[in-house]
Formats: structure tokens, C-alpha cells, sequence
């Protein structure tokens, strides 16, 4: 299952998010971020311990099942008493649970963790993104592998001259993508596909900030 | 062969002269002086000077102002265009800006990572890649277009060159590789430096079964060792760098202050070998912050003096 993959921030960048801000409640999320030990239950009561050692107030907390999913009002709702009482929102999700919250409560937030990709775990404990969202899916011709995203320069014409005995030439623990690519497309007699000049990509395929609407016909 | 730009690359090859290339790395300095001296120091000895753009990705004077200075000075430089740090606007509009400073020759290349750099928590651009810059140049130059399709009304004369690397793995796809960036336009190739003689002439023999020697021109990289310490170096430290055992043995083999007398030496017997390889058609030679040396290697690999072009 895709997972949005997180990171604590540093103690110290939190307390300076937090500076003058005394009055805390504290959100945490029972999916991804409880997966990558980032923001679920354990994690939220150690961070009330540290906020109280540092002599912060803590109004309340609690770990909502879906941060980013528009019910997560609702849930909050029934906590609303202490979340009033609070001055800001110290969010243990990932940012768009924040921003969901952000927008559902008008409240002032602190995020705790910072996002770093939407991948999946691939071995406990090991997360990797398979996929960018690029918007313009390449993957039929490089043997369902993509370049896109595991290549560190994004290349679709092959590899560069760093690939060293198969890793990748700034990290010599990762696999070099392309030659995964040449080693799949050599069993799926394939390989006339690296023949195959990709164009300048259409990075329209990918608008900042993304957005869809499905067609209403 | 037809002269297809004013690069003198292109002409010295075309007119079937062996070529030489060097390359001179940028200050990271706002002083042209030590390039410009540099340039001066190998200019009699070669066709042409690359001029390296943010190698290594550290920050540089870049290399379209270092290669003016050069144009200005009456030099011919190759730029160098790495597409790490710029998007298909920035690189259009340079390859426009050094065609009007008379600058006819370029070598597009993929770039080093940013992480090995100064900067290496700066944004990773590719927004193409080296192999749709070789197209994007050529479509310029030969259709008179922008990339977006737009008509340019004096399009850039540019002679297009780009890396090989035959060395690094899998070594089955170093041909098609090849023939793929002939396909994108290349016209010229400067190879990644050659030690193992042997594994490029294997390399050269699959080009020339494909007749590929006859639509490129290829250039492999000479670099004079300085010192076992750096042969150890590259061998263990630099990606996709082949240097055979040999070569450090017979380094290791002479005193500490005759081995780099010793690496000129076997550069010089590398081009001396390779001069009689079907298909190489000229050395490019990276002496890196050693450009003093390139006037006598060029000499005793006898490939001096250069020709004469208009």
C-alpha cells in the first residue's frame, strides 16, 4: 500500500516553531505515520513528555485513524474543548494531514514531521518511492522500471557515465536503475526498447500544484 | 566531407587530420587570468580547448564567459554544457549566446551528481537529458528551431559533440549506446580517459563492425598519471574508470620522482598505439591542472605541429 513517508523534525526546530506558544494539543494519525513510527501513539505521548519537560502545557491529544481524510473534523470536533483551550496544534502527520487540519480548524498549527515521499515499505523499517508521479508513465518501455524515480538524474535515454559495476555512481549501495532496466529487458528480449529516444519530457504531465478534475460527460 | 559550421574542430576533422583537444578547468574566481593564461599555455598544440562547466559540480566562473574569454583572445573552445543545473530555457538561450560570441564547437554531457559538490543540497534540474541536448542542438542548428517550435531567425552554428564512455558496465550496451547518441545528433566524441588499451580497442572493434566510425568522430580521453597515488586513486574512487593493474605496477615500479615522467610516458605510448586503431580520429587530453605537460605529449606523440586551417 502507498504510505506518504515521514520525518521527525529536530527537537530544536520544533521549540523554535513553538516559541511563545505555551498552550499545546497534540495530533497524531493511526495510518502512514503510525507505520513509519513518525506520529502514531507512542510517538505522540513521548512528544507530550518532552513538551511538558520544556514547561509547555499540553490541553490534550489525540491520534485521529485518517489525518488526511475529510471525516477527520468530525473526530476533532468531540475534542474541541481542549483544542480551544489550546494555543497552537502540534500536528504529528504528514502534510496533508496538516494541511486537512489546517483547513478544517483554522487554528494555528506546528508541523512536527517533515514529508518526504510517497512511497511504500518495501522490507520492515525500509521505505523507497517507486513512483514520482510524474504524470507521463514511461514504464511500458523500460521493462516496468522507472528511471524517472530510481534514476538519481531522472535519465530516460540510459544510463550516465557514473554507473559503476552496476550500482549508482552516488551511492554505491543502489542498484544503477538502468542497468536493472537492461538486466529486465534482456530477459524479456526487450533491449531494442533502449533504442528508443525518449524526447525532452512534458513536464505539463505534471503541473505544481497537481490537479484533476474528473470530466463531467 | 561537408563543412557543415565555422568550428575549427569540425574542419580540422573533416579534413581528415588527426585532431588534438585539451581541456582547461574555470578559477572559482571572478579572475579570467590563470584560464586565459592556461589557454595561452597549450594553444599552439591543440585545435581546440574545452572548457569544463561546473565540473565536479562545484561552483565556477562558467564556462560560456571562460569561453568567450578564450574567442577573444583567439583561441577556439569546445563548451561544455552540462544539463544538471539548467532547464531547456537557460540551455537554449546559452547555446544562442555562444554561437554569437563565434563560439562553433560544444560537448553536451549529462553532469556529476550535485551531491559530489559544493552545493549538494541544491535542486537536481535534468529537465532533459544529455542525449535530447545533442537533439535539441541539432534541431536548433539544422531545423532552425527553438525546442517549443518556434523559428529562429539566425539559428546557432554549432558543431555537437558529446561523452563515451566505453568502460563502464554492462559493457554490451557501450555500442548501442554509441549509435544512439550518433542517432540524437552527436558529430564528435570525446571518450572517458583510456588505460585499458586492450578493452578499447575491443570497444573500437564493435564501433567499426557497425560502421559507426564513418558517422562519428571519436576522440579518446588521454590523462597523463602523476603519481601511483593518483593511479590508485582513480582506480579505486572514480566511477566507471578502468585502470588496468599493469599500469600502477609499472608506476609503482619507478621512484617517487620519476613517476610522473613515467605517466607522460605511457600516455605518450597510449596515443602511439591508438594513432594506428581504426576509427580514432583524434586524442582529447584531459591533463587536469597539468596543462603544461599537453605541448610535450602532443610533441613526442608526434602530432605536432597542428595543421593549418583557414
Amino acid at each position: 500500500m502507498i504510505r506518504s513517508i515521514t520525518k521527525p523534525k529536530s527537537i530544536e526546530e520544533i521549540e523554535r516553531l513553538l516559541d511563545g506558544l505555551n498552550r499545546i494539543f497534540i495530533i497524531g494519525c493511526g495510518t502512514c505515520v503510525t507505520l513509519t513510527h513518525t506520529g502514531g501513539a507512542p510517538e505522540v505521548a513521548a512528544m507530550k513528555e518532552i513538551l511538558l519537560e520544556s514547561g509547555k502545557l499540553v490541553t490534550g491529544q489525540i491520534v485521529v485513524p485518517v489525518a488526511c481524510d475529510n471525516l477527520t473534523s468530525e473526530i476533532l470536533n468531540e475534542e474541541m474543548g481542549k483544542i480551544e483551550q489550546a494555543d497552537v496544534l502540534l500536528i504529528m502527520t504528514c502534510a496533508f494531514g496538516v494541511q486537512t487540519v489546517s483547513s478544517q480548524l483554522k487554528k494555528m498549527v506546528v508541523p512536527a514531521l517533515d514529508t518526504l515521499f510517497i512511497g511504500k515499505e518495501t522490507a520492515y523499517g525500509q521505505f523507497n518511492e517507486i513512483c514520482t508521479q510524474c504524470g507521463t508513465c514511461i514504464i511500458g518501455e523500460t521493462g516496468g522500471i522507472c528511471p524517472v524515480t530510481n534514476c538519481h538524474k531522472g535519465l530516460v535515454n540510459g544510463p550516465c557515465g557514473g554507473t559503476n559495476q552496476g550500482k549508482c555512481e552516488i551511492d554505491s549501495n543502489k542498484d544503477c536503475a538502468w542497468t536493472l532496466i537492461y538486466n529486465r529487458l534482456m530477459e524479456l528480449g526487450r533491449l531494442d526498447s533502449m533504442r528508443k529516444l525518449q524526447g525532452p519530457r512534458n513536464f505539463l504531465g505534471e503541473p505544481t500544484p497537481g490537479k484533476y478534475e474528473i470530466s463531467k460527460s | 566531407m561537408e563543412i557543415k559550421t565555422n568550428s575549427r574542430l569540425e574542419k580540422v576533422l573533416k579534413n581528415g587530420h588527426m585532431a588534438v583537444t585539451s581541456e582547461c578547468g574555470p578559477p572559482r574566481s571572478s579572475d579570467p587570468a590563470h584560464i586565459i593564461e592556461k589557454g595561452h599555455l597549450i594553444k599552439n598544440h591543440v585545435d581546440a580547448i574545452n572548457i569544463t562547466d561546473n565540473q565536479t559540480s562545484v561552483t565556477r566562473l562558467c564556462s560560456l564567459a571562460a569561453c568567450i574569454h578564450l574567442k577573444q583572445e583567439g583561441l577556439e573552445p569546445v563548451l561544455q554544457m552540462v544539463v544538471r543545473d539548467r532547464n531547456r530555457i537557460a540551455l537554449q538561450s546559452d547555446i544562442l549566446g555562444a554561437a554569437s560570441h563565434g563560439i562553433h564547437s560544444m560537448l553536451c554531457l549529462s553532469g556529476d551528481h550535485q551531491r559530489f559538490g559544493d552545493s549538494p543540497e541544491g535542486q537536481n534540474v535534468f529537465d532533459i537529458d544529455s542525449m535530447q541536448l545533442l537533439q535539441t542542438v541539432r534541431y536548433m542548428r539544422d531545423e532552425g528551431k527553438f525546442l517549443g517550435g518556434d523559428a529562429i531567425k539566425v539559428p546557432p552554428n554549432m558543431f555537437v559533440g558529446a561523452a563515451a564512455n566505453p568502460f563502464a558496465d554492462p559493457f554490451e550496451i557501450r555500442v548501442p549506446r554509441l549509435a544512439k547518441k550518433i542517432a540524437a545528433g552527436a558529430e564528435f566524441i570525446q571518450t572517458q580517459c583510456v588505460y585499458n588499451l586492450d578493452k578499447f580497442e575491443l570497444w573500437m572493434k564493435g564501433v567499426v563492425e557497425r560502421g559507426l566510425h564513418e558517422k562519428v568522430f571519436i576522440m579518446p580521453g588521454i590523462t597523463p598519471m602523476r603519481s601511483v597515488g593518483m593511479a590508485k586513486y582513480m582506480a579505486r574512487a572514480v566511477p566507471g574508470m578502468d585502470v588496468p593493474k599493469e599500469l600502477i605496477d609499472r608506476l609503482s615500479s619507478v621512484p617517487k620522482d620519476k613517476q610522473s615522467e613515467e605517466g607522460i610516458t605511457i600516455a605518450v605510448e597510449a596515443m602511439d598505439r591508438l594513432k594506428e586503431c581504426t576509427g580514432v580520429a583524434g586524442f582529447h587530453i584531459m591533463a587536469i591542472e597539468w596543462e603544461e605537460k599537453v605541448p610535450e605529449m602532443v610533441e613526442r606523440a608526434g602530432l605536432y605541429p597542428r595543421p593549418e586551417i583557414d
